[in-house]
């Protein structure tokens, strides 16, 4: 599992995060919900040590090793335009090799199964800089999924992606935890979808917990109106809750 | 689960390798074919072919000749081929761990700190022979300053260090205009470095500068695969476990060294770490692991060309060395600055 304890993001006198404790159990999928600005990527951010925090954060009682225990998808990632999706998520095998090493048939492997799993494969030898948004977003998706990370942590997973796409990609996900056990935080905005695919939803507002439950829980429209300042209307359902947003002269 | 769709990155192909050989073996054998003595080239070619273990060819030479073969020519060939491959693979490195494709190790001050050197050299002593270890001394305490300074004001950030650069390059040149103004005798020899030479060489400069281009050219190599790791920049490359601060000091360190050791020899050369690189991304691939190895053959192909050059534009007069990768280098950059311009 994985669990933030009394965890705080200050940069310079602003708090931006916390504190706050959460834990994740394994094969867990929690949903991370909140308007901009509430602190869902600084708390991913948290987990991978790419900000510096107060508190604690741990993986089943260890250390974290850094690429092999945890895969991360950015909400805004770098991709090299003239890179080939292929060597793009070949670098998620970074952290199996090692600094003075070369990638191995078992890497390749690796990387043609996350492709394929997203189908992408034929896009393998493609140019980064060629692809849609849709695409590039699957391709970042598919080098976190070439890590072979026990934990997901994934941000704005589904941002660019049409309705389609955004379900065979979190479709994909919640294959890999039924079957692989792999734990899964993502940061969501779109909360009909989080709703959708997330065991639980955690719903963040200035960086502090505010919510914390099942997907029914959560999705109220109280609790949704009071955070994001707008009404929305939720419709309950045999699939969940789906949230309506609402005009303000509605 | 062999699929043609998922296949090793990048590596040089054959074809780049023994096209950037032959760049190195060709170049080379001109580079000792043809020089101010006027020795018969059939005769040169001769004695070369003797000088290899288990070949005995009558070649006819002077000892002087033989000389001027082998004691002066063949250093300054092989001195030249090896400056050129330090200040490649020094200037791709930079373009790499910097993710900046105008980086070369001058951009933290090494040029400047040496030139300061040399300044001081020639000004304190009138000795030639003070100019490489004070050229060398110069370059690396520069560089140290920048480093200090950069990471003193800006965490570990690239733009706070390459600012901090400029600062110190800025810094050492007033001083070194300082002296120059104040010791003008001095302004002669201190201008002929400054544009660059491989003129007085002798093997022992290359012998001197030969442990820093191994351990260079060792580092850079073993480093491509991570180079375009840190293409998805530090934030990514962090996540994916690689400890960005402390690849980035090895490589740079390495490269700085190699090159203000290069400079020391050389005098300042500018502009062959942005071309050859460039040009290799060109023809060859964008890939760190094509860049790296390739950036070694082709650099010292590269310079030992422009000796030629300046060896035989002017003969019997030389052109420094510095002017001639400059007058092809000045272009090209402004080549590469209209390239990275996006269209629309």
């Amino acid at each position: 599992m994985i669990l933030w304890e009394e965890i705080s993001v200050t940069y310079g006198a602003t708090r931006v995060l916390g504190p706050l404790s959460l834990g994740v159990e394994d094969g867990e999928w929690l949903g991370l919900i909140g308007p901009n600005g509430a602190g869902k990527s600084t708390l991913l951010k948290t987990a991978l040590g790419a900000v510096e925090y107060e508190g604690t954060v741990s993986l089943a009682n260890t250390r974290r090793r850094p690429g092999l225990d945890i895969a991360w998808m950015p909400q805004r990632p770098q991709m090299p335009e003239e890179m080939s999706v292929a060597d793009y998520v070949l670098l998620g095998r970074t952290p199996h090799v090692g600094y003075l090493g070369s990638e191995s048939e078992t890497d390749l492997e690796s990387v043609e199964t996350a492709l394929r799993k997203l189908n992408m494969i034929e896009f393998a030898s493609r140019p980064l800089g060629t692809l849609s948004g849709g695409e590039a977003q699957r391709a970042v998706l598919a080098r976190a999924l070439a890590q072979e990370a026990p934990v997901l942590l994934l941000d704005e997973p589904t941002a660019s992606l049409d309705i389609g796409h955004a379900l065979e990609v979190l479709e994909v996900l919640d294959e890999l935890r039924r079957t692989e056990g792999l734990t899964v935080v993502t940061a969501v905005h779109d909360l009909t979808l989080a709703g959708r695919f997330a065991d639980r939803l955690v719903l963040l507002g200035d960086g502090i917990v505010r919510g914390d439950g099942t997907p029914s829980e959560v999705l109220t429209e109280d609790l949704l109106r009071a955070h994001y300042g707008r009404g929305v209307r939720v419709i309950n359902d045999e699939d969940g809750p789906t949230v309506v947003p609402k005009r303000s002269n509605d | 689960m062999a699929n043609p769709s998922v296949t090793r990155p990048s590596r040089p192909g054959w074809v780049a390798i023994t096209s950037g050989v032959i760049a190195v073996v060709g170049v080379g054998v001109a580079g000792l074919l043809l020089g101010a003595a006027g020795i018969d080239r059939s005769q040169v070619v001769a004695a070369l072919l003797d000088a290899l273990p288990l070949i005995e060819v009558e070649h006819g030479l002077s000892e002087i000749h033989l000389n001027v073969l082998f004691q002066i020519r063949a250093p300054r060939v092989v001195l030249g081929g090896m400056v050129g491959a330090i200040l490649a693979v020094g200037g791709a490195s930079y373009q790499g761990v910097f993710r900046n494709p105008l980086a070369d190790p001058y951009l933290l001050g090494v040029a400047a700190g040496a030139g300061l050197g040399a300044t001081v050299a020639f000004a304190a002593s009138g000795n030639a022979g003070f100019l490489a270890p004070f050229a060398f001394v110069g370059g690396m305490v520069a560089v140290a300053i920048t480093y200090s300074l950069g990471r003193s004001v800006g965490g570990r950030t690239t733009t706070s260090l390459i600012l901090a650069g400029v600062a110190v390059a800025a810094f050492a040149t007033a001083i070194q205009t300082f002296i120059l103004q104040r010791n003008s005798e001095t302004l002669r020899q201190v201008y002929s470095w400054i544009l660059g030479q491989l003129v007085t060489v002798g093997w022992g400069d290359v012998l001197g500068l030969l442990p820093y281009a191994l351990v260079a050219s060792v580092v850079m190599l073993a480093s491509r695969r991570m180079l375009d790791v840190l293409s998805i920049g530090d934030e990514e490359a962090s996540a994916l476990g690689v400890n960005v601060v402390r690849f980035r000091w090895v490589v740079v360190i390495a490269a700085t060294l190699a090159t203000a050791a290069a400079v020391s020899v050389s005098g300042l050369i500018g502009f062959v770490g942005i071309i050859v690189p460039h040009t290799i991304r060109l023809l060859f691939g964008v890939s760190y692991r094509v860049i790296v190895p390739l950036s070694l053959l082709f650099g010292a192909a590269f310079l030992m060309a422009a000796d030629i050059v300046a060896r035989t534009v002017v003969a019997p007069a030389e052109l420094p060395i510095g002017v001639v990768t400059a007058f092809f280098g000045a272009p090209f950059f402004v080549m590469v600055l209209r390239s990275m311009r996006r269209p629309g």
